[in-house]
């Protein structure tokens, strides 16, 4: 009975920190997504427009 | 001649379409490319490599579909390619984790966030993706099997293996935040957390 307790127990711990891993991970990913897109990603994309526009 | 001008111009629109979607995605691009190889400047550069391939193939891209998971696709090709060319093999970037030491300011949550990047980072590459994927870029299982191209049950399996390796390297204190001895401990790291990721 005892033993049956600790084990679930232990597996409650394991899938809460389980669950504070992944928090942290989406956390750690959306961090990233929510910072301003720099600058340079839209000027190399503008610039493979115009190269299209060029060709054209 | 007015054939080919309207033509012109559905091609024009489709375009606009599709560079509206794919600067939409930039944002996402930039985070797997960050969550997979950890360095900010190596990421930004696989990033923007995988936004201008997807630019240049956007011809073969179907209108409608899931553009996410199809550029996280080509970001993933780009980042193999890479790396079998020039890529750092997996090691501990000791240099990296020094430097975020030095940079907290607040030495309580930002470090949780940077144990969890060094871990990751000792992580075998394909289950460092897989756990991205589905833990924090919000892919079903599936769509995840199709950007990294195996079958369901190889991602799941992945995912899982990911999960439990990464709490024992986390748990175990493997990571170095002092930077002392990583390269030697990192063998043995590895080998713990492949034992761990392999039981049951």
């Amino acid at each position: 009975m005892r033993r049956s307790r600790s084990k679930s127990t232990s597996l409650d711990e394991a899938r809460l920190r389980q669950q504070a891993i992944g928090v942290r991970l989406r956390q750690m990913f959306d961090e990233v997504v929510s910072e301003p897109v720099p600058d340079e990603f839209l000027q190399i994309l503008r610039k493979a427009d115009e190269k299209r526009s060029g060709d054209a | 001649m007015a054939l080919a001008a309207r033509s012109d111009d559905a091609d024009h629109k489709r375009d606009e379409a599709f560079r509206r979607e794919l600067v939409g995605l930039i944002p996402h691009l930039r985070a797997f490319a960050r969550t997979l190889c950890g360095d900010p400047t190596a990421a930004d550069d696989l990033a923007q490599d995988a936004m201008l391939k997807a630019w240049d193939a956007r011809k073969s891209f179907e209108m409608g579909t899931n553009m996410k998971a199809w550029t996280f696709m080509i970001l993933r090709n780009q980042f193999y390619s890479e790396k079998r060319r020039s890529w750092r093999q997996s090691q501990l970037d000791q240099e990296a984790a020094e430097r975020t030491l030095v940079a907290v300011d607040d030495p309580e949550a930002p470090v949780a966030l940077d144990e969890l990047r060094q871990g990751l980072g000792m992580l075998p590459v394909e289950q460092r993706e897989a756990l991205i994927l589905v833990g924090a870029g919000g892919f079903a299982y599936e769509e995840a099997a199709a950007i990294c191209e195996c079958a369901v049950g190889t991602v799941k399996s992945r995912v899982s293996r990911a999960r439990r390796a990464l709490q024992g390297i986390l748990e175990s204190g493997a990571y170095r935040r002092d930077g002392s001895a990583a390269g030697e401990a990192m063998a043995s790291i590895l080998a713990a957390a492949e034992r761990l990721s392999q039981a049951k």
